[in-house]
């Protein structure tokens, strides 16, 4: 026991903050729906975020790509701080902000558009206009995101005719295309059959290799399934954070205990 | 008990509705069918409008409505965007589209009225194609605008999210998400204003239309013949109406019948990408 400790705390020591919130707070209008967060989300590992619904998990996770932009009357304090930078600041470039943070949503939603526009359309945001560069990319995507043999063929037809699956991860693709260093999934899985949601699963493991993965989740099984540390939300409130492991099998936190055994939720 | 006596009444409301639209195409068809020939189509009316075809009116007809597109089209898509995709102050845009709709239920002869002071007096284009198209453009404006709003929210907001979230601008998600998105449906916004534009005869009646054209147009500043308004001057001017009131039919059912296949293109292009993109989102 004790070694373990010392082994995790070794591990802890090892790992490099990758996104570093501090003293978060968000205002939807009058209502205060993250209330003083602050964590550390480490490099190159899985962070899942866990919680009832509202508990304002998917909230969180919008403020690190400032999708928060479209909320009207919202506000934001404190700080979250991406390779230095305070990225909630007024001057922040919000264009190469979300080029470095990509998003992959709770439903799939490609563009009615061909698989390869689909997935060229980030690089294009980009101003790339060589056409064999971006089919090579295009290409090197869809094989990372596991997609390529299903569709080789059929990089010209309508992304509409994918199944639910595979447009999810057509998404991770076009996602991983314009080469981001961080990926967040806004439950990515909640729409998908356990087939599909197996196989985004086997995806993000691998994808752990290269990019820093901040996923949000109902699903506890998968949260223990995927991530190295895990995050649980209740109204607003960030109560426990930790390893994975520790948080399923030894939650300090009374609530995290109710919540992970089914007790509510 | 209720229930099945409700059904039936909607049930024959329904059908009265289709026999009404029937009984005016066949009383059309019946009357005027026997004098459309292409050569009804394709040649000038002679003999004071006692003989000859509609040719010029077919053409004016054309031209009005088609200038009359071209002239709605780049204010109304612009102000639908700006409505749908800009505009946050919810008041603001209850207020503009409740002028949109008051200024669609406005009669069109009011627009011919306006027309006439505005386009033929006050810029002194006089009675011309250019004027009958900017006033007739002005009577489809609301319906387009609204049309063309409904076409952009029906794209959903995921697909906007998406493109956001890859870096893309507003701009750049209008240009390249939203706009190709909505196509079609702004498509069958135009062609169900085409109809409209088509068939309008108060707008035209004072600003564009004349009673009979030796030549075609020849320019934006001349007056034209329009299909509309030649039943109308047909049945209510001229020396022969015997004669007259046949060619009266024959236009009507020119008219009806080209308006009949607008909407219909209009239904089609609407089921078909209903078949291809339908947002499930």
């Amino acid at each position: 026991m004790l070694t373990l400790n010392i082994k995790e705390e070794l591990n802890k020591t090892e790992e490099k903050t990758k996104i570093k919130v501090k003293d978060l707070n968000f205002y939807y209008g009058p209502k205060q729906t993250l209330k003083n967060i602050s964590m550390d989300i480490y490099e190159k590992k899985v962070t899942a975020i866990i919680g009832p619904s509202g508990c304002g998990k998917s909230t969180f996770i919008r403020l690190f790509n400032r999708m928060d932009e479209f909320v009207l009357e919202s506000k934001s304090e404190g700080e979250i701080i991406i390779d230095g930078k305070n990225i909630l600041e007024k001057d922040t470039d919000l264009i190469d902000l979300r080029r470095r943070v990509g998003m992959v949503f709770q439903k799939p939603n490609p563009f009615p558009k061909t698989i390869m526009e689909n997935i060229a359309y980030g690089l294009k945001v980009n101003g790339w206009k060589d056409n064999f560069q971006i089919e090579t990319r295009v290409i090197d995507s869809l094989k990372k995101s596991a997609l390529w043999e299903e569709v080789k063929y059929r990089l010209k037809e309508n992304a509409y005719g994918l199944s639910g699956g595979q447009q999810q991860r057509l998404c991770i693709a076009r996602c991983i295309a314009v080469r981001p260093e961080i990926i967040l999934f806004d439950e990515p899985c909640a729409s998908l059959d356990p087939i599909s949601t197996a196989k985004i699963e086997e995806l993000i493991m691998d994808l752990k290799k290269d990019y820093t993965i901040v996923i949000v989740t109902h699903n506890m099984q998968q949260a223990a399934r995927i991530s190295d540390y895990t995050a649980f939300f209740l109204m607003g409130e960030m109560i426990e954070y930790g390893l994975t492991k520790n948080i399923f099998e030894n939650p300090k936190d009374k609530r995290t205990e109710d919540y992970i055994t089914g007790r509510f939720g | 008990m209720k229930k099945v006596l409700f059904n039936h009444a909607i049930k024959s409301i329904f059908f009265l509705n289709i026999l009404l639209v029937i009984l005016i195409v066949g009383f059309i068809f019946i009357k005027g069918y026997k004098i459309i020939s292409l050569k009804f189509l394709f040649t000038m009316p002679y003999n004071s409008m006692t003989e000859g075809g509609i040719f010029p009116a077919l053409v004016g007809t054309f031209l009005l409505t088609s200038l009359s597109i071209i002239f709605a089209l780049p204010p109304g898509v612009i102000t639908a965007i700006y409505l749908n995709e800009y505009v946050k102050n919810k008041h603001l845009i209850n207020i503009i589209k409740i002028s949109i709709n008051t200024l669609a239920g406005v009669p069109s002869v009011v627009f011919g009225l306006f027309g006439f002071s505005v386009f033929v007096k006050f810029f002194g284009f006089g009675v011309s194609l250019l004027s009958g198209a900017f006033t007739l453009s002005i009577v489809i404006l609301p319906i387009f605008i609204s049309a063309t709003i409904e076409a952009l929210s029906a794209v959903p907001y995921s697909l906007r999210e998406a493109s956001m979230a890859l870096g893309a601008t507003k701009l750049y998600t209008i240009r390249h998400t939203v706009l190709p998105a909505a196509f079609s449906s702004i498509m069958t916004a135009i062609i169900l204003s085409t109809g409209r534009a088509a068939g309008e005869t108060a707008p035209i009646l004072f600003t564009a239309a004349v009673f009979f054209q030796k030549n075609l147009p020849d320019s934006l500043f001349s007056p034209v013949m329009a299909l509309p308004y030649h039943i109308y001057a047909l049945m209510t001017e001229g020396t022969h109406p015997e004669k007259q009131v046949a060619i009266a039919y024959g236009s009507a059912l020119v008219l009806i019948i080209t308006v009949l296949f607008l909407i219909s293109l209009a239904v089609f292009l609407r089921e078909k990408r209903r078949r291809y993109v339908n947002f499930k989102h």
